[in-house]
């Protein structure tokens, strides 16, 4: 074998070795869920949904976890998106180049990268202690928008990079001013792709355990929250909780709401993911 | 009048933006106040030299070692799967696949890093421990090796695609002269692409670690809850992500002592990712000037 | 179109058999037999047959998006990894298909070298650039791969200006410069065949009058191919000529028939600067 063969043997195993690696990750990741599938799907009825969790695995169900999620979802959403959208239109349409907007971007690369369960420690001291919002799902909500607020400020600059030129041009021609050209022109244009930004931010939102369990929420709440002031749990705590039970019932339960769980992760991704094409499609 | 309310709006945008500066402010604050007031009670001699970390016991211990350790012995395992995998996928899909191929990958990855991690935690405990146990037997129900391989499927996306933005950014007539040369695409890959990349490469494993440093629930579910300074990834042993969560879980009071030590730890871990995130901030900023 | 294209053909293996008598007695050194090309469903080359004779410069010239650069990018099959792309039809290297299913496309590169439009030298040092071919070919011999780059720079006419800064990186060369790098990088791996895809277009007057020298230099040892939207280029440096429209060769001929007595009007046209 000469040297031109030897290197195209390398070529060719180099090519099957890539593309094994390529289809690992996502082989075990069905393995593992077809495996989630058999233990847990079983368990889920509608009692499942619409029980209160209880000491008894067969008799726990899901509800004040889902409401929780629900509750947070929502008030993260009404927190974390005008603010966001609102620093990203800044950044990317106001902010000029000096020192004030060099820290701004510097400082948001850096929040993106501060692990989740410092951002629980924040919360606990600010908004549960300092200002005694308690162990409430508000408090729960704006600790994770603060997590959130990050990626939505990305996802919005990047959305109204891709805007032309040409649409500001055509407005400022028009004798526009700017808070008119953004607000009529280029948030409209760049919608689908903030859109894009917001959910798969609120999808990681809803999967997050951490701040929440250090902010305080409860694996086990008698009642789904009915205000913002009432405590909590969510759909992940209550999976962490189940795992952590030696029972084998338990185990069940937590695949049973691992599949619920999963299901508005990957929908919510789903929504994202076809906004972004129809986004995409817009403007190529 | 449209002047001022140009200018109202103006304002309210960048303060939307200063919240971002406030949030830095509020977690090093958070993070220094507490820290100092933890530091007032324990020598930081002791916290960085004591091998032992038993806050919760009556023999209370504040080395921070074992945590430290427990956290870069499971981070080292991730990166251990994530970097030779994830730089594989993305010199494959940049240089190989054919594109429809990679554009119907690339989303199906993302949804690795998609899948919320306290699910990667049950994975760990429940599917893959089992399945080593039958290999290592004397592999322990919680170990960093579980939580380490699960953390690295979850960050191979981290690795993978911030690596082939910047293998796909290397202009196109540098790989041509190359393959012009009767060189193969492994070799064009490895000897031209790569080393012409190498900076947005380093920016992805940066970004990797510095995930698998802060990441919380899989190590909290299949590594144990046991500090032990230690490099035997088969027993159990704590992260400080873990007892941050564990002290959290329990019921300590606001002000003592035990409520401080996850504020120090918390800083700690803070400070590791910090200097990581602003390394990696510095090269990618290099590196859009080279090519810009 | 059709009888057309028939024409071109009869005409062009008359003028070639002439040509083949006048001057040696081996073959062509590539041979293209009614080569078609297409981008998905836009069909770029529409059945092209030449011959190219060895130790000759030949200049493909037409308007830009004519399937010139296509055309010449089928040499070396760099063509393969476009998206979309499909060819029917033959091209003989020495007498070899080299679209044929056994043929390996490396050995195939180092028997037929190119130099690209903007210089592309490596982001290494000017003397991993010239060994790089070396390298990949797995040859380790320190003393034959110094040797072998010291003669592709004094070849390429870059050694008196390079030889104390071996070491320095190649990207701190001028633009004229960098692409004789790129020559002398092709020159390293001693091809028979030299493809040249507009080499001088992003370079200063200066640069391009070396360039052009050591082009005519060249010939001697190899085969060379250039492409080239410079008609006064073509004319100065180019045994032949060929002129491409829209996919189909027009005309092949000497150069000097088709700069001062082409056959076809639309050549006629083109080299006078009526379209184009």
């Amino acid at each position: 074998m000469n040297s031109i063969q030897k290197n195209r043997l390398k070529d060719q195993l180099f090519k099957i070795w890539g593309i094994a690696c390529t289809l690992f990750g996502l082989v075990l990741l069905t393995v593992f869920i077809g495996d989630i599938l058999i233990d847990g799907i079983r368990r889920i009825d509608w009692a499942f949904i619409t029980d209160l969790p209880s000491r008894k695995a067969e008799k726990s169900g899901i509800y004040t976890a889902l409401m929780g999620s629900i509750w947070i979802l929502i008030l993260t959403t009404i927190i974390s998106f005008p603010i966001g959208v609102a620093a990203g239109v800044y950044l990317e349409e106001y902010s000029k180049k000096n020192r004030l907007s060099a820290l701004l971007e510097i400082n948001i690369s850096n929040l993106a990268g501060v692990p989740s369960i410092i951002y629980g420690l924040l919360g606990l001291e600010v908004f549960v202690r300092i200002m005694s919002l308690g162990a409430s799902v508000l408090a729960g909500a704006l600790t994770l928008s603060l997590l959130i607020l990050p990626i939505i400020i990305v996802a919005t600059r990047e959305a109204i990079k891709a805007v032309p030129k040409s649409i500001r041009d055509a407005s400022y021609a028009l004798g526009a001013s700017k808070w008119q050209t953004i607000w009529n022109q280029v948030l409209p244009a760049s919608g689908g792709g903030i859109l894009t930004g917001v959910i798969l931010a609120l999808s990681r939102a809803v999967g997050e355990t951490a701040p929440l369990i250090v902010v305080g929420a409860l694996a086990y709440v008698p009642f789904a929250p009915s205000n913002p002031m009432d405590e909590f749990s969510v759909l992940p705590i209550q999976i962490f909780n189940w795992i952590s039970r030696p029972q084998h019932g338990f185990i069940e339960n937590a695949a049973a709401a691992i599949i619920i769980l999963l299901l508005i992760t990957f929908v919510m991704n789903g929504i994202a993911v076809y906004f972004r094409n129809k986004w995409q499609k817009k403007w190529k | 009048m449209r002047k001022i309310k140009e200018l109202v709006i103006e304002k309210s945008l960048l303060s939307s933006a200063l919240v971002t500066i406030a949030v830095t402010f509020g977690i090093i604050s958070v993070l220094a106040i507490e820290a100092f007031r933890f530091f007032s009670e324990v020598s930081i001699f002791d916290f960085f030299t004591d091998t032992q970390w038993t806050p919760l016991f009556t023999d209370k211990h504040y080395g921070i070692l074992p945590l430290l350790s427990g956290t870069l012995l499971t981070s080292f395992i991730a990166i251990s799967v994530a970097l030779p995998v994830g730089l594989t996928i993305s010199i494959y899909l940049s240089e190989y696949a054919p594109r429809s191929f990679r554009k119907t990958i690339k989303p199906l990855l993302e949804l690795l890093a998609a899948v919320p991690t306290v699910v990667y935690g049950f994975f760990a405990l429940i599917v893959v421990t089992p399945f080593l146990q039958q290999f290592i037997p004397g592999l322990s129900g919680f170990n960093s090796l579980s939580a380490g391989i699960v953390m690295g499927i979850m960050i191979i996306p981290f690795v993978s695609s911030i690596s082939e933005d910047a293998l796909h950014a290397v202009p196109k007539d540098l790989k041509e002269a190359s393959y012009g040369m009767g060189a193969t695409k492994l070799q064009t890959a490895f000897k031209v692409v790569v080393p012409a990349a190498s900076s947005g490469i380093i920016v992805s494993i940066i970004l990797a670690i510095s995930r698998a440093i802060g990441e919380t629930m899989i190590v909290a579910i299949a590594a144990g809850q046991q500090p032990r300074l230690t490099l035997d990834p088969t027993v159990p042993v704590e992260t400080i992500t873990a007892f941050i969560v564990q002290v959290s879980l329990g019921d300590v009071q606001h002000g003592s002592i035990e409520y401080r030590t996850i504020f120090a730890a918390g800083i700690t871990l803070f400070v590791f990712t910090f200097l990581l995130n602003t390394l990696s901030y510095r090269i990618r900023k290099k590196y859009q000037e080279k090519y810009e | 179109m059709e009888i057309t294209m028939t024409k071109v053909k009869d005409k062009k293996s008359i003028d070639l058999d002439k040509v083949e008598q006048q001057s040696s007695t081996d073959g062509a050194k590539i041979a293209i037999k009614d080569v078609k090309v297409w981008y998905g469903d836009f069909m770029a080359i529409k059945g092209i047959d030449m011959n190219i004779k060895p130790n000759t410069v030949t200049a493909f010239i037409g308007p830009s998006g004519c399937g010139k650069s296509t055309f010449l990018r089928l040499f070396n099959r760099m063509n393969d990894y476009v998206d979309g792309f499909k060819m029917e039809g033959k091209i003989k290297l020495n007498g070899t298909n080299i679209y044929k299913k056994k043929v390996n496309v490396e050995e195939l590169r180092k028997e037929v070298g190119m130099v690209f439009q903007k210089p592309n030298p490596f982001p290494k040092s000017i003397f991993e650039n010239v060994a790089y071919g070396l390298k990949i070919q797995g040859i380790k011999d320190k003393k034959f791969i110094n040797e072998r780059v010291e003669k592709a720079l004094k070849q390429a006419d870059l050694w008196d200006e390079v030889k104390d800064n071996l070491k320095k990186s190649a990207l701190a060369l001028s633009g004229g410069q960098q692409q004789r790098l790129c020559i002398a990088r092709t020159l390293a791996v001693e091809p028979s065949i030299i493809l040249m895809d507009e080499p001088t277009s992003a370079l200063d007057p200066i640069s391009t009058a070396k360039i052009e020298d050591l082009i005519f230099e060249l010939k001697e040892k190899y085969t060379i191919v250039i492409v080239t939207h410079n008609m006064q280029q073509a004319s100065r440096i180019s045994d032949y000529t060929a002129f491409f429209y829209l996919g189909e060769l027009i005309e092949f001929d000497k150069t000097k028939t088709i700069f001062t007595n082409p056959e076809k009007q639309q050549t006629e046209n083109y080299i006078t600067g009526r379209f184009g």
